[in-house]
């Protein structure tokens, strides 16, 4: 990593210095304060700030492929629910016995569906690594598939992005099925341990908050490596002129894969960071709207910046919670308005409009 | 004719005419009908069953009912002055009504009527003299009903009853009943011919009772003999068995076509709005679906303010939905979409915007809860053709008015000024711009309609499915798929896409489970434009390769 | 040998090796390029109706003809953008054209400048260079793609034939349009193709820049061939040895700017008859 380059860009260095800040401080004066110190951040403000982080990885890996790729993707959520499901699925195992049914070997929702067996999908995964390993496999897997269809054959445009609503959609139909065995309509949830910790405790919050932070800081490092690199300008290149670049003598789709796939697995691990911290995840996380608020929190922010999207999506997160605090009914107005606002007027998000400011201001 | 298909102005004036003719009829009759009614009530037993056959002879409009209230013990007479009454038993007494005329006579104890007692000799007169009255009743309905009543336990007498009435028969169905009843009691005989002879007209019957009683026969009693022991009836009783499920099956697979057509009309509806903004004009409206929304709402709001004229208030919602969806529309592409013309993918994510604004606009103003919008009754129940074919008459007046839709807006867009100018500006805007056609206003038009006919398709939604403020996401994917699927800026792709993805959705539905359908053909779908990115009919030439 | 084939003959030998696929070019009988019978339509209108034209190894051909002649059809169909209805493209003795790809068929050897100029406005100039370099272009290739000094060197060496060095660390989208022609040559040239298919070079350009170009497109040829598209025909007659005047989708005339100039068809089908 170049660190001259990244520090050139006064922004991103700033919203690093801040990333950093924060991921560190955090779990840092949790441990150092008292519980009864204003300097201690309840678990509440813990699990609801680590949750930000998620988002914010989440959105990032959407700048990748709207913001660099030039792909709006309106299904960026299904990775990330599938990366929440592995992590889910691990959770559930680690429950054992101490379910409500008693069950060592079978989660609740199956004991309550009367299943004698568990599902062959279900094995391994109450070893904690290869859960890990299925939250980077099974959605880069999916985006793996998929890509390699739409872009082989040449879906571009709004085209693909229905589709990929249409795919998000078909997952949310399927995960609420019962016979699928991800629990329905309810999800998994109830988990107790993570690792052998009670994931309800204040320090396993911390850590969870620190790692959150400490991904989003390694993903935007990478990749911000990947879009300076030679192929990120590849990628720039297909988002302008998609047809040029193949006169040029690269397989545009296979570009269009990696990053495609790369950002995939990045949601999956927002997903699986994203589970343990709220403590459920059910087939809701699937629903296109879902995904269309990704984009918007990557529009609000600035896309093509890749910072863009972390302020992005902590600005609307922050509104969001806060607005349907105060009046529920306000939050999908303001939604809406954000929506019409940001692409009639704020193209380049509020990261672009606060640098045109300061170009103003430099002149 | 069917009395379904008439218009509610038309039945109106159908009761009063049939009112007027019977009322006439009537007064004759009424002497001999209170005679009968006082005999019953004072008479011995001898009397009694003299009064029933009289009673039911003169077809007076009550003796129905009054029979029938006796063959059920509700037929009560009051201690005090002997007048016979109809009484419902509740929890505090009776509640009575006069036999004679019907006029209310309130609630009375227990104590003060007596039942009008009955020998099993008089029951099996009363019966008979019941079927006969209803199989001579006016209604065909009531004369359908007596028979398939009698099917159930047929003793020789409602043979005897039923042989004489098949030759005056008028209605055809009930005709086929008696003749299907009688057959199956020919069935019981001992004459070896005569039931082959009925075997052989009853595999030619579409009925469930027919079914049954043949499945009987080749059922095996505990000691594991057949419970018919005659191997020729067996096999002729197979065979027939054989025949009628291979029809069986036809009606199952014409009946899920039917479903599969009607769920394809309310993807069309939900679709052809779509097609026109998306494929006419390059617009991703993903506010459609609560455009269609705010047409169901209309409709509900229309039904509130006029709740005693379902009929009407259906038929005015259906311009109303077109113009308020429509100026809805115009309202959008005025305010937003003018200005993102050329960048689909902000389209989309603005008028995902304004759907979340009229999503929780409507949630505002009506609560989150769904809204019931009542059918009218010339729309609800179904149209029986036999026992095995049914069809819901909502669906299929959806299926036609879907049709209705889509040809007028063909004709809109071939014959009108504004279609002309519409296809002109689809196929080539700077050029349609240069020779002076309005393209703002034609663009605010198109959307406008466009829209409406989202507002359309919400009226026939509210029809089959709950108004809701979610109503609009429910369709808006199914609706870019069809269009996309049928090929963009093709109408008629529209049309086909729409019905086959319908069809296709039904005839998985056994086989998959709903859900699992749904899935199958989404995912069919996201392969399909990766074969075929254009779609079933892809607009052709040189423009479609920029 | 760059006349039309005679009817039924044939100067392609497609026997057995067609299936093989041989990378390599083989020119041992001159072309370089082979178009046979090559028809494309669209909807009913023949773009391309039956050509047959022929490109020496080496050789500066021009193409001229009215406009909807089939100028800018034929070199999609070269580069894979559209595909025949029926016919033959070859590259060379042995590669099939009509088997690959874009991208498989610039890897080959075979550069397209565009009608309208087509750079990377967000790269800067020499982004967009070294985005045409000749190397390898797999995704995880180019990912930890580092410019040897080699390449550095061929990078400044077009810099200063397109006479951008100064703008090298521009972005292209603010270039005038002449200096887009010019990158988009530069980036013709990194892709070192072994056929140049350039389409209108000179619109946009100033008389300077013109003459430039036209030096620049003689260099070229000998060491690779060149199909250059023009409606300019003074400057066409300044760079052509031969012309092929294209008419309704097939070849009208072959010859010198001097035979094809006299040519009563062509005359009439320029003045219209």
């Amino acid at each position: 990593m170049r660190i001259a380059q990244l520090t050139q860009d006064k922004t991103g260095a700033t919203v690093l210095g801040v990333l950093s800040a924060v991921t560190l401080i955090i779990p840092l004066f949790n441990l150092l304060f008292p519980v009864d110190s204003f300097l201690h951040f309840s678990a509440y403000t813990v699990s609801l700030l680590g949750k930000y982080l998620t988002f914010a990885l989440l959105a990032l890996s959407l700048d990748l492929v709207w913001g660099y790729a030039g792909i709006l993707a309106l299904g960026q959520g299904a990775f990330f629910a599938l990366g929440g499901y592995a992590m889910g699925m691990y959770l559930m195992r680690q429950i054992g016995a101490l379910g409500v049914y008693g069950n060592p070997l079978l989660p609740d929702f199956m004991v309550f569906l009367n299943w004698q067996e568990l599902p062959w999908y279900w094995h391994g995964f109450d070893h904690f690594g290869f859960a890990l390993l299925m939250v980077l496999l099974v959605p880069g897997t999916l985006a793996f598939v998929f890509g390699w269809l739409a872009f082989r054959s040449r879906v571009t445009g709004v085209y693909l992005s229905i589709i990929t609503q249409a795919l998000t959609y078909a997952l949310l139909l399927a995960f609420f099925r019962n016979e699928m065995g991800f629990g329905g309509n309810n999800g998994l949830t109830d988990f107790k341990t993570l690792l052998g910790f009670n994931i309800q405790s204040e320090g396993t919050r911390s850590v969870l908050f620190l790692l959150s932070g400490l991904s989003l800081i390694g993903a935007y490092l990478l990749s911000q490596w990947i879009v300076s690199s030679k192929l990120g300008r590849v990628v720039t290149a297909i988002r302008d002129q998609e047809a040029r670049v193949r006169f040029l003598g690269y397989r545009v789709e296979m570009f269009k894969l990696w990053i495609f796939v790369y950002a995939a697995m990045l949601s999956g691990i927002a997903g699986a960071l994203y589970v343990p911290q709220v403590g459920i995840i059910n087939p809701s996380e699937f629903s296109p709207l879902n995904s269309l608020e990704i984009v918007i929190w990557v529009a609000v922010g600035g896309r093509g910046t890749l910072y863009g999207a972390i302020i992005g999506a902590v600005l609307v997160n922050y509104a969001k919670t806060v607005l349907t605090g105060l009046l529920p009914e306000i939050w999908l107005f303001s939604l809406g308005a954000i929506f019409v606002i940001v692409t009639l007027w704020l193209p380049k998000g509020v990261v672009g409009l606060w640098q045109s400011r300061l170009q103003e201001r430099a002149a | 004719m069917s009395l379904s298909s008439l218009s509610p102005l038309g039945k109106a004036l159908l009761f009063i005419l049939m009112f007027l003719s019977t009322s006439f009829v009537v007064r004759a009759e009424g002497d001999v009908f209170a005679q009968s009614l006082n005999k019953l009530a004072q008479g011995g037993m001898q009397e009694r069953e003299q009064a029933m056959l009289e009673m039911a002879e003169t077809k007076h409009a009550r003796s129905l009912l009054v029979l029938q209230a006796l063959l059920d013990g509700k037929l009560l007479s009051l201690k005090s002055d002997g007048k016979l009454v109809i009484g419902v038993e509740q929890a505090e007494g009776y509640q009575l009504k006069d036999a004679l005329t019907d006029s209310d006579l309130g609630l009375v104890e227990r104590s003060n009527v007596a039942k009008i007692t009955m020998t099993n000799k008089l029951r099996g007169t009363l019966r008979k003299a019941l079927g006969q009255l209803e199989l001579s009743a006016e209604n065909p309905e009531i004369r359908l009903a007596a028979v398939k009543a009698m099917a159930k336990d047929a003793d020789a007498k409602d043979i005897e009853l039923l042989k004489n009435r098949l030759n005056q028969e008028p209605n055809v169905k009930v005709k086929e009943a008696i003749e299907t009843l009688l057959l199956l009691d020919n069935m019981r005989s001992t004459d070896r011919e005569l039931r082959l002879h009925a075997l052989q007209a009853l595999q030619a019957l579409d009925n469930v009772e027919v079914v049954n009683r043949l499945e009987t026969m080749l059922e095996k009693d505990a000691d594991g003999n057949f419970l018919e022991s005659d191997l020729e009836i067996r096999q002729k009783a197979e065979l027939a068995l054989k025949k009628i499920g291979q029809r069986k099956q036809v009606y199952s697979a014409i009946e899920t076509l039917f479903f599969g057509l009607s769920l394809g009309a309310v993807l069309v509806l939900a679709a052809i709005g779509l097609a026109i903004t998306f494929g006419v004009m390059g617009v991703i409206n993903m506010a459609h679906g609560e455009l269609m929304m705010l047409g169901a709402y209309t409709t509900y709001v229309i039904q509130q303010l006029m709740p005693n004229h379902l009929g009407w208030s259906l038929l005015l919602a259906i311009p109303s939905a077109f113009v308020i969806a429509g100026l809805t529309g115009i309202a959008i592409e005025r305010g937003i979409i003018r200005f993102l013309y050329g960048r689909p993918l902000e389209t989309l994510l603005a008028t995902f915007g304004v759907s979340l604004f009229l999503q929780q606009t409507v949630r505002s103003i009506f609560s989150p809860l769904n809204r019931s919008v009542a059918t009218p009754e010339w729309m609800s129940g179904s149209w029986q053709y036999n026992e095995f074919l049914s069809i819901t008459w909502n669906r299929l007046y959806i299926l036609i008015f879907c049709l209705v839709v889509f040809v007028l807006l063909l004709e809109l867009l071939k014959r009108t000024r504004l279609g002309l100018e519409v296809r002109a500006v689809a196929q080539n805007r700077t050029m349609a711009k240069a020779i002076g056609i309005p393209t703002a206003r034609v663009d605010a038009l198109t959307f406008g309609l466009g829209s409406g006919i989202a507002g359309v398709a919400g009226v026939a939604l509210s029809q089959i499915t709950n108004v809701g403020p979610n109503l609009g996401q429910a369709y808006i994917v199914d609706s870019f798929m069809v269009v996309v699927f049928g090929g963009v800026g093709n109408l008629f792709g529209t049309l086909v896409a729409g019905f086959s993805l319908g069809i296709a959705n039904k005839f998985l539905e056994p086989y998959a489970g709903a859900v699992l359908a749904k899935i199958l053909v989404l995912v069919f779908i996201i392969l399909f434009i990766q074969k075929r990115p254009r779609g079933l009919f892809p607009q052709k030439g040189r423009a479609a390769e920029a | 040998m760059s006349q039309p084939a005679v009817m039924g003959q044939s100067y392609l030998d497609v026997g057995g090796s067609r299936a093989i696929h041989d990378n390599s070019l083989d020119v041992s009988h001159g072309p370089v390029l082979y178009l046979e019978g090559v028809s494309v339509s669209f909807d009913g209108f023949k773009a391309l109706n039956n050509l047959s034209m022929y490109i020496d190894a080496g050789e500066l051909r021009c193409v001229i003809g009215p406009n909807g002649a089939g100028k800018t059809t034929l070199m999609d169909v070269i580069t894979g953008k559209t595909r025949p209805d029926s016919g033959l493209v070859y590259f060379g003795q042995t590669i099939d054209l009509l088997d690959m790809d874009e991208p498989a068929i610039a890897q080959v050897g075979i550069g397209r400048k565009f009608q309208k100029p087509s750079v990377f406005d967000a790269l800067t100039v020499y982004e967009n260079l070294e985005l045409a370099l000749k190397t390898e272009k797999g995704a995880w290739r180019t990912l930890f793609h580092r410019l040897s000094g080699e390449q550095q060197s061929r990078i400044e060496q077009v810099l200063e034939t397109i006479h951008l060095q100064e703008l090298r660390r521009q972005y292209a989208g603010i270039l005038s349009h002449g200096q887009k022609q010019w990158l988009e040559i530069g980036m013709l040239l990194m892709q070192e193709p072994k056929v140049m298919l350039v389409d209108e070079p000179i619109a946009g350009m100033t008389h300077q820049e013109i003459e430039r170009t036209a030096e620049l497109l003689l260099s070229l040829q000998g060491e690779r061939s060149l199909v250059v598209v023009e409606h300019d025909m003074e400057f066409v007659r300044s760079i052509a040895r031969r012309v092929t005047v294209l008419h309704e989708g097939s070849v009208l005339t072959e010859g010198s700017m001097d035979e094809v100039q006299n040519d009563p068809r062509v005359i009439q089908v320029y003045l219209g008859g």
